[in-house]
């Protein structure tokens, strides 16, 4: 179970993104968060998101269009 | 990672200010210091008189861009000025109004929304921007 979660499922470019540097602000070093997305870009813009903050994605999932992501903080 | 990016907004229609604002969302998630410098009719845009009115859109927009604008709206698009409030709690953005189009347009700066930070000149704002890459919307 992650620390946070975050349901960005139906926000559009780059609120998902926004959404989820706004929870991991919030959460110690080595805490995780989860989130959940519909927006077709939010896979490489995670991916882009994790390797330039350094916050290692450590699960990645798709299901029925929605995208599931769980980022450890740095 | 160090240089900040630097926007000269212009335009002050609601899709090239929607796209300031999503270029610095997304860059203030990825940690990078923004510098935003408010000229003429984006400057106009920020007046707490009007920030919440409709700007219209650019001119190639037409009638069917119209109706693809106000669709997603009506899907909850977060507006431009919601999306820039969020890019500030982030931390890092600096929207600063430029001096002379506050001349131009007659504002004083107690008339400008909160999200503006303060007036500057063009020498100043290239001082923020150092080597770090500057657009113009």
């Amino acid at each position: 179970m992650a620390d946070q979660q975050v349901d960005a499922r139906g926000l559009n470019c780059p609120m998902p993104i926004v959404r989820t540097a706004q929870a991991v602000k919030a959460l110690a070093s080595g805490q995780t968060v989860e989130v959940l997305a519909t927006d077709p870009g939010s896979v490489k813009d995670f991916a882009a998101w994790s390797k330039t903050t350094g916050n290692e994605m450590i699960e990645q999932t798709s299901d029925g269009g929605v995208f599931r992501f769980v980022l450890k903080k740095k | 990672m160090d240089e900040p990016i630097n926007f000269v907004a212009f335009s002050g229609t609601d899709d090239k200010l929607q796209a300031l604002a999503v270029m610095t969302a997304g860059a203030a998630a990825l940690e990078k210091r923004v510098n935003i410098f408010l000229q003429y009719w984006a400057l106009d845009a920020f007046a707490k008189a009007r920030i919440d009115l409709d700007h219209g859109l650019a001119p190639e927009a037409g009638p069917e861009g119209r109706a693809r604008v106000d669709a997603i709206t009506r899907a909850g698009q977060a507006s431009w000025a919601d999306t820039l409030r969020m890019a500030k709690e982030l931390g890092g953005v600096d929207i600063q109004a430029c001096s002379l189009s506050m001349d131009v347009l007659g504002l004083e700066e107690s008339d400008l929304d909160p999200l503006v930070d303060g007036v500057e000149g063009v020498t100043a704002f290239y001082l923020s921007a150092g080597e770090g890459r500057i657009v113009f919307i």
